[in-house]
């Protein structure tokens, strides 16, 4: 019987699985990108889980503007990716210190 | 009951594998359909949890729209990917064992006894037919949430504006149209009235 821990331990490991990501991943700005969309996914289906069975669409909803939010913020990020390669031909995060952070 | 979970574990099983192939395949356009497929998995798990709408949202959002701005990227772009790959196996043992740290302590919280377990979240009953997932999210998102509706809307009008305004530029050097010099040609400019006297053929 499929109970709420099963969607939750699916949503925790895609989530373990991005973070992994990010930190073998992390030269790559195109790759880092997609692990937080990962990330959001795993978040979006802990949400969708707790809504059904707690029985509340509420949660729906914010899957609804979390889903709104990262369409906007791919948008934004994949634009300065474009920006940035346009001025430094490469996309390499290790070479990106031009703030001397 | 029994086939419920068997599209459960299978559309899990894909949905893991692929995201295992996004973080770990070299090419970025991979990536991206890697990504896809695991959108996929997830709307169809969505389905299983009776949120029909939002599955549907997935698909046509993410994978119609936001996927394919990722492929266009990828593609446009004429990545070097030799230096980009450098260091994954340096940092592929911390990884994992950070991973594996954050999955083991989320599972212990996630099936320690009676927290999220059939007895405390017991099943629901199916919603009846005639049930409407997407009537039932517009009723909440046009009533309760109306001003955080609105405020997604303005977000998504700021973000075509920052891509927009981001993107842009202006090119020197490049022979272009400009459709305002040539509509306000007049005459004098390209016809010219010579006057000359006619010519005797030649040798009468």
């Amino acid at each position: 019987m499929l109970t709420l821990g099963h969607f939750l331990t699916l949503g925790a490991i895609l989530f373990s699985l991005s973070v992994a990501g990010i930190f073998i991943n992390r030269k790559n700005v195109i790759i880092l990108l997609m692990c937080i969309e990962l990330m959001l996914l795993a978040v979006n289906m802990n949400f969708i889980a707790f809504s059904r069975f707690l029985g509340n669409l509420d949660g729906q909803v914010f899957v609804f503007f979390i889903l709104t939010v990262a369409a906007a913020e791919a948008a934004i990020g994949l634009a300065i990716l474009v920006v940035l390669f346009r001025n430094r031909q490469t996309i390499n995060v290790a070479e990106l210190d031009d703030l001397k952070g | 009951m029994i086939i419920q979970e068997l599209i459960f574990y299978a559309y899990a099983l894909v949905m893991v594998l692929a995201a295992t192939m996004v973080i770990t395949v070299r090419n970025p356009v991979y990536a991206a359909l890697f990504l896809v497929l695991t959108f996929f998995s997830a709307a169809a798990i969505w389905m299983l949890l009776e949120a029909e709408f939002l599955a549907i949202v997935l698909v046509v959002v993410y994978v119609g729209a936001v996927m394919v701005l990722f492929l266009f990227v990828v593609m446009m772009l004429d990545i070097n990917l030799d230096p980009l790959q450098e260091g994954f196996t340096r940092y592929l043992p911390v990884a994992l064992l950070v991973a594996i740290a954050m999955a083991a302590e989320m599972l212990m919280v996630i099936w320690s006894k009676g927290r999220f377990g059939a007895d405390a979240f017991p099943v629901p009953a199916p919603n009846p037919a005639g049930y409407s997932n997407t009537r039932a999210l517009g009723e909440l998102l046009y009533t309760d949430y109306l001003l955080p509706f609105e405020v997604a809307g303005v977000i998504l009008l700021v973000a075509i504006i920052a891509a927009v305004a981001l993107t842009l530029r202006k090119r020197t050097g490049i022979r272009t149209q400009d459709p305002v010099r040539q509509v306000r040609t007049r005459r004098e400019e390209s016809v010219r009235l010579v006057k000359m006297k006619s010519e005797k053929p030649q040798g009468g």
